[in-house]
């Protein structure tokens, strides 16, 4: 066991902490929730690629660098720490982009992996309908084969960035009679095909980050199938992994707020005028305890990834992850949130707001974790069942 | 960065799990809650024939000059078996103790590092010693001082613990009767290494405790049976035993980076241990309520096994630190 990091590691760790120290841009983009900020976070996705950092595990013909689990996990934690913004990429590359690598013909790959490395085709997640959330096997909207063609016609909701997104990645019921998981196709297309219209809905914070999309006889080629018509479930699960696992969340993005609620802590401590009192010593006992969980899942991904490197496989222990960091997510804000006392329920362009709004944004968009990429509820059944063996 | 074991190292902790299974089954644990030294009859001696006692002992004093790292897997399995052995206050505190502070004590090393002299330790935070009654000397602290002092020099009085088998003693000594073995700030330093030492190893036992819960707690919700269903597949069994699983998960690895701090002496070795402990005593009182909730009644019976881990965690999760004494080193480590 070695917890050092090599040579190699540290040069490559300084080297993402040069060029972001340069790079990130001050101040803080708008909200990649509204139509400007999300071309604002599409400009920086295409100076991070031009900089060779926006999919640092990708093999260099897709724009990457063939980076090691560690290394990843390196850079991560140094773009957060460097506080880098939101990736709006995420959805393709830390979701699409693996299973496209695994399931994806060379057309597909090669037509679709530069474009989503490099921002100029940015993805959304279309699975969720209006009656099929948590219960995704129960989806209804159907693609009929029309030749080389499909025609769809249905609706999928709370759609992540599906506002402002170029293209979609969807499960639709390719065979009408069969039922639950089976019967589905994945399918990639554009957001401007013909007969798919969008509505934007506001999100907890009241930006139109999310939307519905409907499809009226809209048309898709046979091509943009992922994995085999009929084998939409089984490419579902890949994608699910790792939105759940390793690659959607990693530990950087929970260690830099974690250790940004500690100095928090102590400029405030600094700063607090004597009438306000001292900050209660339970809030002392929390920001600790954040600390301390941000370092574990920090812990837990390397020994993990030290697992994965020595031929080992990401199973249904993923659930065991998306439930820890985003309980950990809420929980690093709600102790922000109370540190600031009164200017914590303050937006951002208020005069008296701390750190421009960030920790009561953050606290919205960490609400959301318990509930996107299967509730955590399914998850725990997931762990009990799945890693535990208990019956269904 | 390789966060992982050698293969070395989990060969050793297997070889010590198949052990234990076999020669340290909840009917052996119980009859050690019931005779009169609280142990094991013949364990001490294979455990110091398996090289488990003088681990961290230097070859020439007899030992195998090994570290933490190559212990903190086999105190995790002893604890999974609820082993009744003074394991970490002998050969995670006392040898090292001893090793680092041998001058005046050379022949007292060579003697624990066989486990021929066993020894109790008592320190701050753990003023009752365990199985002092048949320690042949202790490790006292006065002040800053530690010295070792012969048990026949010493009053003890019994002090019976919730663990019928953790044979506790208070102890009435005076410096005079003993050997001082570390002073000033050597014996400062002497009694944060011991504690930062028994901390972790009551960590790792910890993990090891939870970890036997939930196996066992699993192995019982899978087979009873009520409302025509075994109560395992019932969705609110299932989720206490998801977070139950989750505690345990996520406080392991902490555990083994405190081991390999300590091991290493890196400078950020008292914050790693307090978070391994205060993560790991966490874990193990959750894990106790849970396992003991999905049980029902018969968990909660003198007859069924569970209160044999359950007592043991209830012990240990205090022992060398609770959780609220490491959350406040953590967090003065971090400045707040």
């Amino acid at each position: 066991m070695d917890l050092t990091f090599t040579d190699a590691e540290e040069a490559f760790r300084h080297e993402a902490r040069t060029w972001l120290k340069a790079n990130v841009p001050k101040p803080r983009l708008k909200s990649f929730d509204t139509a400007v900020g999300f071309e604002e976070h599409r400009v920086w996705e295409k100076q991070l690629f031009a900089g060779g950092w926006a999919v640092v595990t990708w093999p260099k013909l897709y724009g990457g660098r063939d980076c090691s689990l560690v290394e990843w996990l390196i850079f991560e934690e140094e773009y957060y720490a460097a506080g880098g913004p939101f990736r709006i990429s995420a959805n393709g590359v830390t979701l699409l982009g693996p299973t496209l690598f695994e399931f994806g013909t060379q057309e597909q790959k090669d037509r679709f992996l530069p474009k989503m490395a490099s921002g100029e085709e940015l993805w959304a997640q279309g699975w969720s309908e209006p009656n099929a959330g948590s219960d995704l096997a129960g989806i209804k909207t159907k693609a009929i084969r029309d030749g080389e063609w499909f025609v769809v016609n249905g609706q999928k909701t709370w759609t992540t960035r599906g506002a402002f997104a170029d293209w979609l990645f969807c499960i639709f019921r390719t065979d009408p009679e069969a039922e639950r998981h089976r019967g589905l196709t994945y399918f990639l297309l554009p957001v401007d095909t013909p007969g798919v219209t969008r509505r934007e809905v506001g999100r907890l914070d009241g930006e139109p980050g999310f939307c519905e999309v409907f499809f009226e006889d809209a048309r898709v080629h046979e091509s943009a199938i992922l994995g085999g018509e009929g084998r939409g479930w089984n490419v579902a699960m890949a994608t699910a992994s790792s939105e759940r696992g390793l690659n959607l969340r990693s530990p950087g993005r929970f260690a830099a707020p974690a250790q940004r609620v500690v100095e928090l802590y102590q400029r405030l401590s600094a700063t607090r005028d004597e009438s306000a009192g001292d900050l209660h010593p339970s809030l002392r006992t929390q920001v600790a305890r954040n600390w301390m969980y941000a370092q574990a899942y920090r812990w837990y991904t390397y020994y993990t990834a030290a697992r994965l490197m020595g031929g080992g496989q990401m199973g249904p222990e993923a659930s065991l992850m998306k439930i820890f960091w985003s309980e950990l997510d809420v929980d690093i804000h709600a102790t922000a949130l109370r540190l600031l006392g009164a200017q914590g329920e303050l937006m951002g362009d208020a005069p008296d707001a701390v750190d421009g709004g960030e920790w009561l944004d953050g606290y919205n968009f960490a609400l959301a974790g318990p509930i996107y990429a299967g509730t955590n509820e399914i998850q725990r059944n997931i762990i009990a069942e799945r890693v535990l063996g208990l019956p269904r | 960065m390789q966060f992982a074991f050698t293969e070395d190292q989990v060969l050793f902790r297997d070889t010590v799990r198949d052990f234990l299974a076999n020669e340290c089954k909840p009917e052996v644990v119980r009859a050690a809650w019931e005779n009169d030294f609280g142990r094991i009859p013949g364990m001490w001696q294979q455990l110091c024939d398996m090289g488990v006692i003088g681990l961290l002992a230097p070859e020439a004093a007899g030992g195998f000059g090994m570290s933490e790292l190559d212990l903190v897997s086999l105190l995790e399995e002893a604890g999974r078996a609820a082993l009744p052995e003074p394991i970490v206050e002998h050969a995670a505190v006392a040898v090292p103790l001893l090793r680092d502070h041998h001058v005046h004590a050379d022949e007292w090393l060579s003697r624990a590092a066989s486990g021929e002299a066993l020894l109790g330790v008592g320190l701050a935070q753990s003023p009752y010693v365990l199985y002092a009654d048949q320690a042949e000397a202790l490790l006292l602290a006065h002040g800053d001082d530690v010295y070792l002092v012969p048990r026949t020099a010493v009053t003890l009085t019994a002090q019976r613990a919730v663990d019928f088998s953790r044979r506790l003693f208070s102890v009435q000594w005076s410096t005079g009767d003993g050997m001082r073995i570390a002073r000033g700030d050597d014996g400062r330093q002497a009694q944060a290494d011991a504690f930062n030492r028994g901390a972790l190893g009551a960590s790792a036992q910890l993990i090891g405790l939870a970890q036997q819960m939930i196996d066992v707690t699993v192995d019982y919700v899978g087979q009873r049976e009520q409302f025509g269903k075994v109560v395992g597949s019932f969705q609110a069994v299932k989720h206490h035993m998801s977070n139950a699983l989750l505690a345990v998960e996520f406080a392991r690895p902490m555990v083994y980076v405190a081991a390999y701090a300590v091991a290493n002496a890196t400078p950020h070795r008292d914050r790693e241990v307090s978070v391994a402990k205060a993560m790991a005593s966490d874990a193990a009182d959750r894990v106790c309520r849970l396992a003991l909730q999905c049980h029902g009644a018969i968990g909660y019976t003198f007859e069924y096994d569970l209160h044999l881990w359950m007592k043991r965690a209830w012990a240990l999760s205090t022992a060398w630190g609770d959780a609220p004494f490491h959350h406040d080193r953590v967090a003065t480590a971090l400045g707040l």
